[in-house]
């Protein structure tokens, strides 16, 4: 972390402090520092050493119901009283807004911010030199597992250590410290007529004992990339889906864009009315917990402060809670639920943190067996989905399944359909529920979407 | 020494005291364990942002950010430092980090940085919005939101903001070069909901480009709402879009996303230095139909990707990428340029200075043919039309891509006809190009609001381009047959 005299604490209540003194009825600062480092080798040499430390910090002020938002690095003492000030006289532009303020007081964290894992001794220690040695090893892995397998984009491995450091002008001040460290790699192999087939892999975590090995990394993307070669377009036809884990995190994603609170009061997400409403499978479970220890969405509190807490999203089906910071909840009578986001720049805004679907009790092989011809997919592409209507409509990638079995790759179709539909239609969930850095999921099956090819 | 490269360094002088001293013993430092190249990257970056929501100014934003990033060059590998504070220490703790890629014991290196005097201004800003009163900006977000509704009756509800950057950099290198640029950058974005018979539908858009107020006199806040809840009462009337392989005709402009996207990309220099590109080997090869000729233009005055000098110091150009369907050349930055023993063509871009440098596009453009664009439309007996997308993705080393159509239209007997809603293009860059029948005669730069994603670095791009005919892509839809 950055060196500081004065430590980072002191400087988040100074500038709050500093705020007050401006005119500001209120304001909290979102303090972040951390030392970071990179490489990244190919075919064996490295290619790029990046080692750096940051440090940055979002003041929000309210001046009578008016809200503004600075962010400096310069953390000089000085430099936060002109940050003070700034944003108080940039505030008089806004309107006021009755919802505009901090979080309840009652929802503050209290507690300790030590308890959840989120700091390893072992990532801080690790030097420039053993990260490429890692990184050399995950793409040796690649290239060794699968003779065809002819070249790399390169194996990268980071690493961060941080420090989140928030206070406010109700009198709470908190800050914890956290680690994080992934390693990835992609390579290709070589199709017919030239055309590459290309895969990646990665493990992303807060320990370093939670990293998959570096060879196994290497190992599943050279067969995620050979799995592709002679991979061809299928004709247009309605049939079932099955997202293997990695892709059916992104259906939980596009769940939390809608279960979004500031989305509710923009009336901008398909779920706005429907609240307690059977809106999945009743084999659909899905939790939001940044509680949850050692995660890499896992915090003590929000970006306002609010205590971290397990918020189930759809149970059984039903979706029950939409996820709010303290103004998205106010907007609609809501409680905020510690799901404030918080970069140095900008504001909160309400959004996910540790997202998983929980396990079914199908084994995968059964989900796939179950299917006499459909898709399963490996690959996603675009971000075609509307959060206002639930249309969804990607490009994919994967196998095309043929009585029960994997019979070709396939590769430019697209699928389509409406995600409450396509939710509604789970009807295998299976028993292999995998972790991808802050999302988790197991297989999925949708017994029927639209599938757009030759 | 060129105005630019003078204002910058008096900037940083002023507030830091950065001269060519400095400049000259930071770069020795940067060298002195062998090093064979280094750059100093000095950036300092005011942004404001004024978000309105539903009739009221919800939050103002600031952000100011500054630093230097420092990169050393050993043969083929490269060490990065950066950092935000910009005393003479930290600076030069932080070349002493980079310098280390050189691995070699350590030994100053004497470097002269001189003032260089660069090429063009291609933004020429009398008074930067980011100097503006709030209060003007805020009246713009007023007018948009006045027009948005008084558009139709459907309209429920106006989300906007009016953004403005304006970034001091300086460039200072081992080789000597030592340039300066000051970039200004506006934007302006209003989402518009519209709700009828319990259906809703939300459309964004937005424009901008490296320019000042003078820009909302040319293109009115009013015109980009009036357009927002246009897209958005017509989804209201949307079908469901086609599923299957079809022509498409690309409206004019906007269009440009699918060639940066699909072409674009594959064509950057770092993708072909590791042969991991579709185009990787290919200059001199037809890669296309001979209608289509794709340049990268950094010098389209005001333009949302233009540049003066890219983050390597380097005058950006009009590059030719495919010319009548034929592989020229690729878009270079310093690294590159030495693999391929070129020059470098003004593409080395960051997404600031904590970042590092790769080839990346300015303004990419596909040039105009013959055809009018009646007569593309004419040629169709059932097709789409797409004039306005969210975004897309592509797979460079295959060329694979997917677009999100927000605004497209079904082509029925060489007419256009009924609004579509939620189509997705989905082909093969290298393919889709060979498959290019006709290209229209009316070449449009897109209005400035695209962001482009390599890496995990954001850089403001522009693209353009006349009406295209596509013979076949997938067009991704629920509706079969």
């Amino acid at each position: 972390m950055a060196e500081s005299i004065t430590s980072n604490l002191d400087l988040a209540r100074l500038a709050v402090d500093a705020a007050r003194r401006a005119g500001a009825d209120a304001a909290d600062a979102y303090l972040a520092a951390f030392d970071e480092s990179e490489v990244t080798v190919r075919k064996g040499a490295t290619d790029r050493v990046i080692e750096a430390g940051s440090h940055g910090m979002g003041l929000r002020v309210f001046v009578a119901g008016r809200t503004a938002v600075c962010s400096t690095t310069d953390l000089r003492p000085e430099a936060l009283e002109t940050l003070a000030r700034d944003a108080v006289a940039l505030a008089r532009i806004s309107e006021p807004d009755e919802f505009a303020g901090l979080p309840d007081p009652a929802d503050l964290f209290r507690g300790r911010a030590d308890t959840l894992q989120l700091f390893d001794e072992a990532v801080e220690g690790l030097s420039t030199d053993q990260m490429i040695e890692l990184a050399v090893a995950c793409e040796d892995a690649a290239f060794s597992s699968d003779s065809r397998i002819t070249n790399s984009d390169g194996a990268s491995m980071s690493k961060r250590s941080s420090e989140v450091v928030l206070a406010n002008s109700a009198g709470f001040v908190g800050s914890y410290p956290a680690t994080s460290v992934s390693l990835m790699v992609e390579v290709m192999a070589d199709d017919v007529e030239g055309k590459k087939r290309n895969a990646y892999w990665y493990t992303s975590e807060r320990s370093l004992h939670r990293l998959t090995d570096a060879a196994e990394v290497g190992r599943i993307a050279a067969r995620r990339a050979v799995a592709q070669l002679g991979a061809r377009k299928t004709g247009t036809t309605q049939a079932p889906v099955i997202f293997e884990p990695v892709m059916a995190t992104s259906l939980l994603g596009h769940l939390a864009a809608c279960a979004n609170g500031a989305a509710l009061y923009r009336r901008s997400t398909f779920l706005a009315d429907r609240l307690g409403e059977q809106v999945a499978s009743p084999i659909v479970t899905i939790i939001d917990d940044p509680s949850e220890p050692g995660r890499r969405g896992s915090r003590p509190f929000d970006g306002e402060g609010v205590g971290s807490r397990r918020t189930p999203l759809v149970e059984g089906g039903r979706f029950i809670a939409f996820l709010f910071d303290s103004y998205s909840g106010r907007q609609t009578g809501n409680r905020a639920t510690g799901s404030a986001a918080r970069g140095v720049e900008g504001g909160p805004s309400p959004s996910a943190s540790n997202l998983s679907m929980l396990a079914g009790d199908t084994p995968t092989a059964e989900i796939v067996a179950g299917v006499t011809s459909g898709l399963y997919v490996t690959n996603l592409m675009g971000q075609g989905f509307n959060p206002t209507t639930g249309d969804y409509s990607r490009g994919a990638a994967g196998f095309w399944i043929e009585n029960g079995k994997l019979a070709y790759p396939v590769t430019e179709v697209n699928i389509s359909g409406r995600l409450d539909a396509m939710l509604a239609n789970i009807d295998a969930v299976g028993d292999d529920h995998t972790w991808f850095g802050g999302v988790a999921a197991p297989t999925v099956r949708v017994r029927e979407m639209t599938i757009s090819g030759l | 020494m060129s105005d630019s490269t003078s204002e910058a360094l008096g900037f940083f002088n002023d507030r830091y005291a950065i001269d060519p001293a400095v400049l000259s013993s930071l770069l020795g430092t940067a060298l002195s364990r062998g090093g064979d190249f280094a750059e100093l990257f000095f950036e300092s970056a005011t942004v404001n942002s004024i978000a309105w929501e539903d009739q009221r100014v919800r939050s103002a934003n600031r952000n100011v950010t500054q630093g230097v990033g420092i990169r050393v060059v050993k043969g083929d590998a490269i060490g990065y430092a950066y950092t935000e504070s910009l005393d003479i220490d930290a600076m030069r703790r932080a070349a002493g980090t980079a310098s280390r890629i050189g691995r070699a014991a350590e030994r100053p290196v004497p470097v002269n940085a001189t003032p260089y005097i660069a090429g063009g201004n291609y933004y020429p800003v009398g008074e930067p919005l980011t100097y503006a009163p709030p209060a003007d900006k805020v009246a713009l977000l007023e007018r948009a939101d006045r027009a948005a509704r008084a558009f139709d009756t459907s309209v429920s509800r106006v989300d906007a903001s009016v953004a403005d950057e304006l970034k001091h950099v300086l460039v200072a290198r081992s080789d000597g070069r030592f340039v300066g640029d000051i970039q200004p950058l506006i934007r302006i974005n209003v989402g518009v909901l519209s709700e009828r018979d319990g259906q809703r539908q939300t459309a964004r858009t937005g424009g901008g480009g490296r320019f000042g107020m003078d820009y909302f006199e040319r293109i009115t806040p009013e015109e980009h709402a009036r357009e927002a809840a246009r897209q958005s009462v017509l989804q209201l009337e949307a079908v469901d879009a086609p599923a299957g392989t079809l022509p498409v005709v690309l409206a004019a402009g906007d269009s440009g996303v699918l060639l940066h996207e699909a072409v674009g990309h594959g064509l950057e220099a770092d993708f072909n230095r590791k042969g991991t590109s579709n185009y990787s080997g290919r200059v001199g090869d037809g890669v296309a139909s001979p209608l289509v000729t794709v340049v990268d233009d950094g010098t389209i005055s005001g333009s949302r990707g233009s540049l003066n000098v890219d983050d390597e110091g380097n005058e950006t150009t009009r590059n030719v990428l495919i010319e009548g369907g034929r592989l020229r050349g690729y878009l270079q930055d310093e690294i590159s340029a030495r693999h391929f023993g070129v020059t470098p063509t003004g593409s080395g871009r960051r997404e600031n200075f904590k970042h590092y440098i790769m080839p990346r596009m300015t303004n990419t453009l596909m040039l105009p043919g013959e055809s009018t664009k009646d007569e593309i439309i004419r040629s169709v007996d059932r097709g789409i039309y797409c004039v306005s997308y969210s975004g897309g993705q592509v797979n460079i080393s295959n060329g694979d891509f997917v677009f999100s159509v927000t605004e497209a239209y079904m082509i029925e007997n060489g007419k256009i006809t009924a609004p579509v809603k939620n189509a997705m293009i989905i082909g093969n860059g290298p393919d889709a190009m060979t498959k290019v029948t006709r290209v229209g005669n009316d070449f449009e730069l897109s209005d400035g609001r695209w962001m482009c994603g390599k890496d995990g670095q954001s850089v403001p791009v522009g693209v353009g381009m006349p009406t295209v005919l596509i013979s076949g892509l997938t067009v991704g839809g629920t509706r079969v047959g």
